[in-house]
């Protein structure tokens, strides 16, 4: 309670003190070094009572650079130097720290740590400082600032901040920081029985919003009480929309790496006929290659991921080319056989990672532009890597789709696996076709393991975790069909995120695959069956 | 290896028929009374002498060759590739394990006289409905057989019903083990979760930790082998057997002949489940303990590669198989764990590509190319 208190009493005195500011111009703003100095000075004290009430002389201060000493105090970054100066530590690491001048802001270079001092400070005054920093911000000509600040203070709002609130609303001009601030003041309304502050809460999903109402829920007031459960209940249904389409969103996440893991096999197995049991390590060679390539060009993650993508693909489609030309060529016709000597090569491919780099897992670093997320409102927010990852799944599909159809390989393509003897009667060379192919079904699982890197550990078992799942995908899409890869993988993505929470992550994987064993039982050339010739055998 | 079992032989004499299952039980009994004899009558310190460490190795390596015998059964004869016996296995384990955990009694950590110790320690108050009866052995024994049987049974109804057959059928029995291996790792299963059951005591009134238990264990899962492989010969030079090859090399034509193929599938993959189950449960009490990482696909897809190795379609070529590359994988990860899967890897790879039919394909070809008319001998591991 105190801390609301002294919240509220700051907020008024700085409300007088900025009012003035503003009012006056940029006249002041050079503030004068001595006075600074000295408001500098009054924190170098023993007693810490004195040291709060230097941190209010702060505030009441117009001086601009109050935020960033309140923030470095807080952080113990403020310190004093043996010359008396005034210094803020950049970073302390080792034993030599560069530093600051606190008041020019210029970097003095290094100094021994031995020749600072820290300013000390308390639990009290660290709880005062956070919230004068609140209350700075709100003032401050940052938006991003103001706005968390803003929310900061749903639910925090007492008698005291009130007032100036409602002034605050009015001065303000970004839309978002209005609305949290009416919001807060709305809380503060409901809590002192005020119908009008239920009525401006009611579109709101915010968690603290909700704990305001369902406490004014059990109001004395039947009135109050009412209008409150009836905020409640549109605000929970409007939030289990939002659950619905986050889980949506999940799911076509999921989904598009099941997709992006399953459409090389596609290719490799459902054009070819080829089982590769070790498409899930080309898999993991293409996330492999994305950690190479950061560690090639440190500093830049965002351009080696980019690069990855060609490397990657190059990589996974060599070492496809390497075992088709070293091993499956000569199980022509064996599909058993070849299973079992591509799950060899996955053994090998597994330990050799784990011996020539690491056992253990590696991380791959998210740029920035993928991190972070889109908030949609207080109850939905997408992630921005996955949508990412979503997008790229499209454009790999949508670019085999291209070359399936459009290409003189894909057509070379379907001409050979439709019949072999024809097509190469016909004049084409089914061998080089048949590398072709391959190269590019394997190129693709290095391109999904690019964009696996961005959501998953990159470890030597990467592969064997989804080479079950693409297989499922593609023979539950219906073998051949580049289509059924693309909606077996979506929907088996979204299925499996909508039992999740009530099932649990394994169950709902284990629910996932007896379906899908049920499912071929019932229709065994999967979704999309092929038609024709082509289709027996 | 089909040729030479005439119609009309009584059935009981007709799976001893041919040579090399002659040779194959001679080698089996002989090398059960070797180790013995060497095991008790050769006194401690002497170079000769087997110890309880080696004798459990063997017991252990003929258990797996039992299970490579059931998957060569539906593999060699029947061309369904199975990539989930593995999981029969570990359930024939587990109804032997529950079996076992029954017996320990009172004698457990939590010292209840009922609920095993990890159930006590999630603090469940009673036993679930499917762990009733596993304290009557005769029970346990039969669920040994009977559940991974049942399992078969239905999981094969399903797909031969509906022409699942060839690389679908592996991938789905893959599926099968991995959700079955999913499963068992959730605590709220009621297996133990990833620790499995484990800390046994005594079966049948016999304490697991003594090396007379050992021995009998071994010769046990020895005699077991033989019988399986009967078993499995018996059906093998059957009508049925005939069938079944049939089916292998050409199933369309077999149906058109007007032979239910799904049925003499079910009926071999059910046999074939209900071995490896009874391997399994002879497999648990040597180890002491299973859990759920005997139903990881790899497991499975190993198995495979003994019968590969061995030679499909012979039945003793998947012994061979078991006992060579398990004991490679003992040497191996005693020597240098790094290099294992590269080996094993490597084997696969070869195997599939240079050695089709395996060893006992390797042995026919040099037997034939010395003595063309007489075949003096028949080697095995």
């Amino acid at each position: 309670m105190r801390r609301f208190l002294s919240l509220g009493l700051l907020c008024l005195l700085l409300l007088s003190v900025t009012v003035t500011a503003q009012a006056q111009t940029s006249a002041t703003v050079d503030a004068d070094d001595a006075a600074a100095l000295e408001l500098l000075e009054a924190l170098d004290v023993r007693s810490y009572p004195a040291k709060g009430e230097a941190i209010i002389a702060i505030l009441q201060s117009d001086d601009e650079r109050a935020r960033d000493w309140l923030q470095s105090l807080l952080d113990g970054r403020l310190q004093r130097a043996d010359d008396g100066r005034f210094v803020v530590v950049l970073d302390n690491q080792g034993r030599d720290w560069p530093v600051a001048d606190a008041l020019t802001g210029e970097p003095l270079g290094e100094m021994s740590r031995r020749d600072l001092d820290r300013i000390g400070i308390n639990n009290n005054l660290r709880n005062q400082l956070r919230s004068a920093i609140a209350v700075v911000d709100l003032y401050s000509p940052d938006v991003e600032r103001r706005r968390t600040s803003a929310t900061r203070l749903l639910g925090e709002v007492d008698e005291e901040l009130a007032e100036p609130l409602g002034e605050l609303i009015a001065a303000e001009d970004d839309t978002q920081v209005k609305r949290r601030l009416t919001q807060a003041l709305a809380i503060y309304q409901v809590e002192n029985g005020e119908l009008e502050g239920v009525e401006t809460l009611k579109g709101s999903l915010h968690p603290r919003v909700r704990v305001a109402l369902s406490r004014a829920a059990n109001d004395d007031d039947p009135i109050i009480a009412d209008a409150a459960n009836e905020a409640l209940v549109s605000i929970e249904q409007n939030i289990k929309i939002n659950r619905g389409l986050e889980t949506l969103y999940f799911g076509l996440s999921l989904g598009s790496v099941l997709v992006l893991a399953a459409i090389g096999l596609a290719i490799t197995f459902g054009v070819m006929g080829v089982i590769n049991m070790a498409h899930g390590e080309l898999i993991m060679l293409g996330a492999y290659t994305t950690w190479m390539m950061q560690q090639l060009l440190p500093g830049q993650p965002g351009l080696a991921l980019i690069l990855s993508i060609p490397a990657g693909f190059m990589v996974a489609a060599l070492a496809g080319v390497a075992i088709e030309r070293g091993v499956i060529q000569f199980l022509k016709g064996r599909p058993l056989e070849t299973l079992l000597a591509t799950f060899g090569i996955s053994l090998i491919l597994q330990q050799l990672v784990r011996t020539l780099i690491s056992p253990l897992n590696r991380t791959v670093i998210t740029p920035e532009w993928m991190s972070g997320s889109l908030v949609i409102n207080d109850a939905l927010s997408l992630t921005l890597n996955r949508m990412f990852v979503l997008g790229f799944a499209l454009v790999v599909f949508a670019a085999l789709m291209l070359i399936m159809r459009r290409t003189r390989l894909g057509l070379e393509v379907r001409a050979v696996t439709q019949n072999r003897a024809m097509a190469r009667s016909m004049g084409i060379r089914a061998t080089r076709v048949d590398i072709m192919t391959f190269a590019l079904g394997s190129g693709v699982a290095g391109l999904a393991g690019v964009a696996l890197s961005q959501l998953t550990n990159v470890g030597p078992n990467l592969g064997q975790n989804y080479i079950i799942d693409s297989f499922m995908v593609v023979v539950f899409g219906g073998v051949g069909n580049l289509w059924g890869t693309l909606v077996a993988g979506l929907s088996l993505g979204i299925i499996n995120q909508v039992l999740e929470p009530w099932a649990g992550a394994v169950l709902a994987k284990i629910i996932v695959l007896v379906f899908i064993i049920l499912f071929i039982q019932k229709r065994p050339r999967g979704l999309f069956p092929q038609k024709g010739r082509a289709a027996e055998g | 290896m089909m040729t030479q079992s005439s119609s009309s032989q009584f059935w009981l004499t007709r799976p001893f028929g041919e040579r090399a299952t002659q040779i194959f039980l001679g080698v089996l009994f002989a090398a059960l009374l070797l180790v013995t004899v060497l095991h008790l009558a050769v006194p401690q310190g002497h170079p000769l002498h087997v110890n309880a460490y080696t004798v459990n190795l063997f017991g252990k390596y003929l258990s797996y060759a039992l299970l490579a015998v059931a998957v060569d059964l539906v593999w060699g004869y029947l061309g369904i590739l199975s990539l989930g016996h593995g999981a029969f296995f570990a359930i024939g384990g587990y109804a032997m394990g529950m079996y076992l955990m029954r017996q320990i009694g009172d004698r457990g950590t939590y010292g209840d006289p009922i609920l095993p110790d990890f159930m006590v320690f999630l603090s469940w108050d009673s036993l679930p409905w499917y762990w009733l009866g596993f304290d009557m052995a005769w029970f346990a024994f039969a669920m040994v057989l009977l559940a991974p049987g049942l399992l078969a049974l239905v999981f094969g109804f399903l797909a031969f019903r509906s022409r699942v057959t060839g690389v679908y059928l592996s991938i789905i029995t893959q599926a099968l083990t991995f959700a079955l291996m999913l499963a068992f790792f959730r605590n709220e299963m009621g297996f133990g979760g990833n620790n499995g059951l484990t800390d046994f005591r005594e079966l049948l009134g016999f304490n697991l930790r003594t090396n007379d238990t050992r021995l009998g264990l071994f010769i046990a899962t020895g005699v077991a082998l033989a019988l399986g492989y009967i078993l499995c010969r018996a059906i093998v030079t059957s009508k049925l057997g005939r069938v079944c090859v049939a089916t292998r090399d050409a199933e369309a034509r077999t149906r058109f002949i007007g032979y239910r193929v799904e049925r003499f599938q079910l009926f071999v993959f059910v046999v074939s489940a209900m071995l490896a189950g009874l391997a399994g449960a002879l497999y648990v009490p040597q180890v002491g303990i299973i859990n759920p990482s005997e139903f990881s696909p790899i497991f499975s897809i190993e198995i495979v590669l003994w019968v590969a190795l061995g030679g499909r379609a012979t039945l003793y070529g998947a012994v061979i198989g078991a006992i060579l590359v398990n004991y490679a994988k003992t040497i191996f990860t005693g020597v240098m764990p790094d290099a294992w899967l590269f080996a094993l890897g490597a084997m696969f790879v070869l195997v599939t590509v240079f050695l089709p039919k395996g060893v006992a394909g390797l042995l026919l070809h040099l037997k034939r190319r010395k003595k063309p008319v007489t075949p003096p001998k028949e080697a095995t591991a």
